[in-house]
């Protein structure tokens, strides 16, 4: 049984089947502001990747209403587990973007001390968990954190965030299994972009969709419009209640689409039929919310484009501030393998001190590192 | 002081800690109402309840992942893997996640949790219930690796290893689960990780071993005394982080090593050994380090007792190096 596909706005081959969710003017703004924002980061990361300053980059563009809606209906005490495609998550939980570029820079200011290739955020204040390259990981440790709350009586949710590549790995039918077993508060939400690099949807999956694979886990499976923000939040926050409620757990799956390469390593025109692409442009979750908002008459087009001028002006201010920051360390390198350094760390560390210092270390292609 | 076997002694510290500690949950496959299929979690499920000692589908990257999760939230667990045969699925669980999470959010989300499973041979289990897959995950950074070879060890070295802020696996040598009784202190005891054990002294030459190869150890000693050998046996409790120095120390002052493990020769972690006693102690060595170990074959069923290092081979090793 596969559910229907829920819109609010519709769009190019998508009829509007469910009323707008009750949110307040200033929200929307706001959703519409992190959404922009995610947006034109992704675009001057991807530049900056392109001239050399940072070394990766992973485009979100086409995702912004998928992972943003959907955490847009968390409490700012719940605990996300994303993906790699999903830092609107954190502009949403009020990060600065400089704190991203931080992290995409590698600097000593990056609170992954440099140790993670850009888009890996650890976020803890804001209960965002390091992001792993390995597909579908965080879906487990998800569910373990909410049947700990569970366990504790607490009011709180864990939702993870993954591809529709990850529905195939062990850890997706693990983390749902274990989900549906312990009733466990967690919502999972697949951001089915039709792509696993390279691969189609129809080579990940034999399943009508996405959302038909919780019933077999026994948990219920919602099918949004995943451009679609309202449509998002909405589903979502349904999920979310019924699971504070004490009622488990939810699969939502957001049909979206990879507007750009899987990374900045990747070339989709190679594999990606390009009227496929042209057609979801059509379905910008960026643009749709804009034209949604404007019908509404909550958005003026002056009011946009102050929008646009902050989001562009704290990039601007962010990427300079990044980019003045040096590297950690290198003694850093030694630190947080364990909670304390062992002697062989201790005696390692020496022994590459002592090499720096003597000068016997050839000078890599970043250059020179503070000891 | 009560006199238990290793099995007591598990179920006693994971008793003290759960008792001490409401953070402290015990997850795996058959640990609750059975009390596990060794008995190591007996009683606890109707001491502490289903929510703290949970029986859980059976996915053993399911055990882990979840556990990693309970930690990250602030519980710490103790996952079981019902035998270390059965670990692998959640290898990328234990290497990629739980040891790495400290290091990748830069020491601020942290995983404390332990992960205890039976390894090693001795009670005929065949291929899938007695491999000892220790060096694996010794060459994991942001992981411990403790192997206790006496009751007293496991229980001391359990708690310290629920107590560590690190992610500790605890392998528990089958062999010795119920072979041996000893005097185990009651309650809150605690023996350091990172600290090997001088199990015998000796003056001829050292052997060093870990979990159920350091009672064959003990046994070949005794028969080389017969024969005016002296060794000296080191049982390495805590494969990492390694206490080098004990083991340097004691080979500086006998001037041979025989190094004894029942896994398969070839990247064992009695190489490691090795190499460390090669770069750091060969001015001091007398003769050829030796290795006494499985062979490079997966473990048999019916050739068991000829698979695993025994006496016979552990003394003939120490005669090789002492007349040499």
């Amino acid at each position: 049984m596969s559910p229907e596909l829920v819109s609010v706005m519709g769009g190019t081959g998508i009829a509007a089947s469910a009323p707008p969710p009750p949110l307040p003017p200033d929200r929307l703004l706001e959703l519409y502001r992190v959404m922009l924002l995610t947006r034109l980061l992704d675009d001057r990361a991807m530049k900056l990747q392109r001239q050399g300053r940072i070394g990766f980059y992973v485009p979100a563009m086409g995702q912004e209403a998928s992972h943003i809606g959907t955490a847009a209906a968390l409490a700012p005490e719940d605990w996300v587990f994303p993906s790699y495609r999903d830092p609107g998550i954190a502009l949403l939980r009020g990060v600065p973007v400089v704190e991203l570029l931080h992290q995409c820079y590698g600097n000593a200011a990056d609170h992954t001390r440099g140790r993670q290739m850009p888009v890996h955020y650890s976020l803890k204040k804001i209960r965002f968990v390091s992001i792993s390259s390995p597909i579908g990981t965080q879906i487990i440790q998800a569910v373990g954190a909410a049947m700990a709350m569970r366990l504790r009586k607490e009011p709180l949710v864990a939702m993870t965030w993954f591809g529709d590549g990850s529905t195939s790995s062990n850890d997706f039918h693990t983390g749902m299994n274990f989900a549906g077993v312990y009733s466990a508060p967690c919502i999972f939400v697949c951001e089915n972009n039709g792509w696993a690099i390279s691969v189609p949807l129809e080579g990940q999956t034999a399943s009508a969709t996405m959302a038909a694979k919780a019933e077999a886990y026994g948990m219920p499976g919602v099918r949004v419009d995943g451009n679609d923000v309202l449509a998002v939040y909405a589903a979502t926050k349904q999920a979310v209640e019924r699971a504070r409620a004490g009622h488990g757990p939810t699969l939502i799956e957001t049909v979206t689409f990879r507007m750009g390469g899987h990374s900045s390593s990747d070339d989709a025109s190679r594999y990606r039929d390009p009227a496929v692409c042209e057609v979801w442009k059509t379905r910008d979750p960026v643009d749709r919310f804009k034209a949604w908002l404007e019908g509404k008459k909550l958005l003026s087009a002056k009011q946009e484009q102050a929008i646009r001028d902050r989001c562009e002006t704290e990039l601007k201010e962010a990427i300079d501030a990044a980019e003045k920051v040096g590297p950690p360390a290198v003694s850093t390198m030694f630190d947080d393998v364990y909670a304390a350094r062992t002697p062989q760390l201790e005696e390692q560390w020496s022994e590459l001190k002592d090499a720096l210092q003597r000068g016997v270390v050839a000078k890599g292609h970043h250059g020179e590192f503070p000891l | 002081m009560p006199v238990m076997t290793m099995v007591e002694a598990v179920n006693d510290a994971m008793r003290v800690e759960m008792r001490r500690d409401p953070r402290v949950v015990l997850l795996g496959e058959d640990v609750g109402v059975k009390g596990g299929v060794f008995g190591c979690s007996a009683g606890l499920w109707k001491e502490f309840g289903g929510d703290r000692v949970m029986d859980t589908p059976l996915a053993e990257s399911g055990i882990v992942g979840a556990a990693i999760g309970m930690a990250l939230y602030g519980l710490v667990p103790i996952a079981e893997i019902q035998f270390g045969d059965f670990i692998y699925p959640a290898f990328d669980q234990i290497v990629s996640e739980a040891a790495k999470m400290r290091y990748r959010s830069g020491g601020e989300y942290t995983v404390p949790m332990t992960i205890r499973t039976p390894i090693g041979g001795g009670i005929r289990g065949g291929h899938y219930h007695s491999q000892s897959p220790e060096a694996y995950f010794a060459h994991t950074p942001g992981l411990k690796v403790v192997v206790p070879s006496t009751p007293r060890d496991a229980k001391g070295l359990l708690l310290a290893s629920i107590r560590d802020p690190d992610p500790v696996l605890f392998m528990e040598p089958k062999l010795v689960y119920r072979s041996l009784k000893e005097e185990v202190p009651e309650g809150d005891f605690t023996v350091e990780l990172g600290k090997a054990r001088l199990v015998r002294p000796g003056k001829d030459v050292t052997l060093i071993a870990w979990g159920g190869m350091v009672g064959m150890c003990e046994k070949a000693a005794a028969k080389c005394a017969e024969e005016g050998i002296d060794c000296e046996i080191v049982d390495v409790r805590t494969i990492v982080p390694l206490d080098e120095a004990t083991i340097l120390e004691s080979v500086k002052k006998t001037g041979r090593a025989v190094i004894v493990y029942e896994a398969p020769r070839t990247g064992g972690f009695g190489g490691e050994i090795s190499a460390i006693l090669a770069e750091k102690a060969i001015e001091w060595l007398e003769a050829p380090i030796v290795r006494v170990t499985g062979f490079d074959t997966p473990f048999p069923y019916t050739l068991e007792s000829v698979y695993l290092p025994e006496p016979g081979r552990i003394r003939e090793a120490v005669l090789k190096v002492v007349r040499f």
